[in-house]
């Protein structure tokens, strides 16, 4: 009781001192978990995919489609279990600055595919019977203020033209981590309506969602479908939904590692600051540490109060960080909705917190408690006079 | 006759500043009798707090040897010594030394933390300790409460708590005004006549040296019988 009562008094014996180092590592252990939020929040597309989805374009480039025909042909190839073709739909709602992804698909097979989407059979049913619904996800409609009823349209920037709609369904994810901002709407409305307006645009797909039985056959079904099209006019891709959100992460990639070695940076300086502090705590104190040497106290004995007292002074600070974070990152969440739709504290993350607050506990102690356990009594002596 | 409790044999000691060899304890062989109160007396920088220390185990010979109790010190090892230490010797400092954020109560304590006793009978010594040195009614108080005179008694509270074989007093009286320091010879001098500690005190103080059974002075490194 008495050492712990002597180890806690030291740690904060500089009142002001002990206080900014557990708020400098508090911020920094934050603004580390904010960090890791932002890219946890752009790889969330990668982290809701399922192994049991594949997805198939253009072997050229994402934006060439694919013609609508090669479902069939998809859907007849071993393994696989249900084709929804899909595609980028891109409409603007009123201003550009309205961003949210909207998509076209088959909607039939696309709640098939997508369980995660959590939708009333009632309003599924009022959806897959009105060929201009739509179906948009909780955030997008709290958003917008959207309700079941209302009437969307849409500005097409790749498919011309205005686009209404009629709101007849809102999903909710079955999981944190699944969009819940998103517009679908049938690709027969789309479809019908390009065979009108542009009629060489009509009959083709963005990409096909392909559901396969067995995730463990997910290479070998893929190259069974690209080799159906080699040597075509639109040769395809096929791969895992996981490696097809990749590539989208891997376009931002510089900024992801900027992000990555930023938040690592934060952590060393402030591993800096916590050293320095347990540094200038043991130099102040050699005399005492002398005195405890005298009095018996070994260099283990000496080197664990510095340790302890390290740890509190970390833990203090990560532990506050812990609390802080999860409420700072809902309000971050509501402002970045547009950029970020998924954004919240993974159990990862509050883990890397404290581990990275235990590390710079025992790292910062390591070189003072080793100083300290090796003085030599006789020249501390001397040395503070 | 009994074996005397301190013997020290041939103990050289010397400094190193860069290249340069200060010889500070020169050949020094001598003798303390358990029960002894002994002043080492000198002038600045003849060597008599590096004897003391040597002596207490908190620095090293370069040659020579001393015995304690049977025990050649030179011989144990860091951490044999922390052990040696904290059992045989207590320590008094020209300074007090006190851990400032600690009571009289808890500074006396903390040697004990290194026995088995229990926080009730550590507790109990300490108040014993306290009480021997006059100091019941401040057992509450931090270092910066207490005058000099007093956090030197404390300082000698700390330095009984264990029971030790030897006390070493490094200046007890340096620090201290004239009343406080006849106040701590007294106190040492009854630690030696009632308990029976031995005693090893360096002092530039001839008052307070006169407390002690036997004076020796060290002069350049070298021993002698003072007058």
């Amino acid at each position: 009781m008495l050492l712990l009562r002597l180890i806690l008094l030291n740690a904060f014996r500089h009142r002001l001192r002990a206080v900014l180092t557990i708020v400098g590592v508090a911020v920094a252990l934050t603004a580390f978990g904010l960090l890791r939020t932002v890219l946890d929040a752009w790889h969330a597309g990668v982290e809701a995919s399922s192994a049991n989805r594949l997805v198939t374009r253009n072997a050229v480039s994402l934006t060439q489609p694919l013609p609508f025909a090669y479902k069939g042909r998809i859907r007849q190839v071993t393994g696989v279990d249900i084709v929804a073709a899909g595609g980028w739909f891109g409409g603007i709602y009123l201003d550009e600055k309205n961003f949210f992804p909207n998509f076209v698909v088959e909607a039939d097979d696309f709640f098939k595919l997508y369980p995660e989407l959590i939708v009333s059979s009632e309003e599924q049913k009022a959806f897959l019977s009105d060929r201009k619904a739509a179906i948009i996800g909780r955030k997008l409609a709290e958003r917008f203020h959207w309700r079941i009823g209302d009437t969307v349209t849409l500005r097409g920037t790749i498919y011309p033209g205005q686009w209404p709609m009629t709101i007849r369904a809102i999903y909710k994810g079955a999981r944190p981590d699944t969009d819940e901002t998103v517009l679908y709407f049938h690709y027969g409305y789309l479809d019908e309506t390009m065979k009108k307006r542009a009629p060489t645009r009509a009959g083709q797909a963005g990409f096909f969602m392909i559901g396969i039985r067995d995730a463990t056959r997910a290479a070998e079904i893929s190259k069974d479908i690209d080799a159906l099209f080699r040597n075509s006019q639109a040769e395809t891709l096929t791969e895992t939904e996981r490696a097809f959100q990749l590539g989208f992460v891997a376009m931002s990639e510089a900024i992801l590692l900027a992000i990555t070695a930023v938040s690592y940076v934060v952590i060393a300086i402030i591993l800096a600051v916590a050293a320095n502090t347990m540094a200038m705590s043991a130099r102040e104190r050699l005399g005492e540490f002398a005195v405890l040497k005298t009095l018996g106290f070994g260099a283990p004995a000496l080197a664990g109060m510095l340790l302890a007292e390290s740890l509190l002074l970390a833990l203090a600070g990560t532990a506050l960080a812990m609390a802080v974070l999860p409420p700072l990152a809902k309000g971050f969440a509501v402002g970045l909705a547009q950029y970020f739709p998924i954004f919240f504290v993974s159990p990862t993350t509050i883990m890397l917190q404290a581990a990275f607050g235990l590390a710079v506990g025992v790292l910062a102690a390591a070189v003072p408690a080793w100083r300290v356990s090796a003085v030599r009594i006789a020249d501390a002596f001397r040395r503070i006079g | 006759m009994d074996r005397p409790l301190i013997e020290i044999s041939h103990l050289s000691k010397s400094y190193r500043r860069g290249d340069q060899v200060i010889p500070v304890l020169s050949d020094i062989t001598f003798d303390i009798a358990a029960g002894e109160f002994l002043a080492l007396i000198g002038p600045s920088g003849s060597g008599k707090s590096t004897l003391l220390n040597c002596i207490a185990g908190i620095d090293s010979l370069d040659a020579g040897s001393i015995t304690v109790a049977g025990t050649d010190i030179a011989t144990l090892s860091e951490s044999e010594l922390a052990v040696w230490r904290s059992r045989h010797v207590g320590f008094i400092f020209q300074f007090y030394n006190l851990i400032p954020v600690l009571t009289a109560l808890e500074n006396v304590e903390l040697p004990l933390l290194l026995t088995s006793l229990s926080a009730a009978a550590r507790r109990d010594h300490a108040l014993a300790a306290l009480a021997a040195v006059g100091l019941s009614d401040r057992t509450d108080h931090k270092p910066n409460q207490l005058s000099g005179g007093q956090q030197q008694r404390v300082a000698i509270a700390r330095a009984i708590v264990t029971d030790p074989d030897i006390i070493v007093a490094d200046e007890p009286t340096g620090d201290l005004d004239r009343v406080s320091a006849a106040d701590v010879m007294a106190l040492l001098r009854r630690l030696n006549a009632d308990l029976g500690k031995t005693i090893v005190m360096v002092t530039h103080d001839h008052k307070a040296a006169e407390a002690a059974h036997l004076v020796r002075e060290l002069d350049k490194g070298e021993l002698r019988v003072a007058p």
